[in-house]
């Protein structure tokens, strides 16, 4: 994103901007969603997508080949965390304070699991989320979340971040 | 109680064994009788937020979610894992880089759905980390059942 050919420096541009040119580190930061293989897939102006691909170390039960829901309740309570710097326009420090999760049906086994998750509503303390899991078409839901999350400190320093 | 508990803390630890997702995060249970102590030994790969180095809420959830599935294993004859329906968790406390322990409580055990209680705390057992209530079905519908 460049205005009349002069470098934008990382301080003017938005958030929702750097955040997706630094997906990557954004989810490779965080050990326990790296060590799941799960990362984010796009950023959009209101929502974090990602994508968790099938790894057998996931299974739950081995005679189905399910992903254990715990795998589905880590990704859906992380891109709930991430969609709060969207709303925040900065990367905050949030912790969870609570978090909802329906589970429509099992992951069908070999299949990537797919999930998006927006910050519909932020005060000052607090941020609103909520999230779905799903497989191939986005309406074949296999979980849906909502997590409300404290904001718990100044914004993070977006040069430590990026 | 009207079962065998050692019959059912075999189906318990074999259900833990078995479990890849189970293997991977580590966690370990001990039966006493009726109730069961979980541990999730602390490991690197746990961490949520290395800056403070807290535990990753959603490893905390599952944690407590293998928990109140191991339960189930102790006072219902399970003969395929529990399928679990929703929870929810209270984030209480900050998960220190250090082990979690937990122990669950049955609130109610139908014939096809049970809802259970889960709190997992670190240093002091009076200072809950994390607390969840989950539902499961426990049994599919059987037209056949008495």
């Amino acid at each position: 994103m460049s205005e009349e050919g002069r470098e934008v420096t990382a301080s003017e541009k938005d958030f929702r901007t750097l955040f997706a040119e630094n997906k990557n580190k954004v989810t490779s930061a965080v050990p326990f969603v790296r060590s799941l293989g799960f990362t984010v897939t796009e950023v959009t102006k209101t929502k974090v997508h990602g994508r968790l691909p099938y790894r057998d170390d996931l299974v739950g039960d081995p005679e189905t080949g399910v992903v254990a829901s715990g795998v589905i309740t880590t990704i859906l309570d992380s891109l709930c965390g991430m969609s709060c710097g969207l709303k925040l326009n900065a990367f905050m420090p949030v912790a969870t304070l609570d978090l909802r999760i329906d589970y429509m049906r099992p992951a069908a086994p070999l299949v990537d699991i797919l999930a998006e998750a927006e910050c519909y509503h932020a005060t000052r303390s607090v941020c609103f989320t909520r999230a779905i899991a799903y497989q191939g078409e986005r309406d074949r839901m296999i979980a849906s979340a909502a997590a409300a999350f404290a904001i718990t400190g100044r914004p993070i320093d977006r040069k430590a971040v990026t | 109680m009207t079962q065998d508990p050692p019959a059912n803390a075999g189906a318990l630890l074999s259900f833990l064994e078995a479990s890849p997702f189970a293997r991977k995060m580590g966690v370990s249970c001990a039966v006493a009788g009726d109730e069961i102590l979980a541990t999730l030994p602390f490991d690197e790969m746990l961490i949520g937020n290395a800056r403070i180095r807290a535990l990753h809420g959603g490893a905390m959830a599952a944690f407590l979610e293998l928990t109140a599935t191991a339960r189930l294993y102790l006072v219902a004859d399970l003969k395929r894992p529990p399928k679990i329906i929703d929870i929810t968790v209270d984030y209480l406390r900050q998960g220190k880089a250090a082990d979690l322990f937990a122990e669950a409580s049955i609130v109610k055990l139908g014939r096809r759905m049970a809802s259970v209680h889960a709190e997992a705390w670190q240093a002091e057992r009076a200072k809950p980390v994390v607390a969840l209530t989950a539902h499961f079905l426990v049994r599919e519908d059987d037209p056949n059942a008495a």
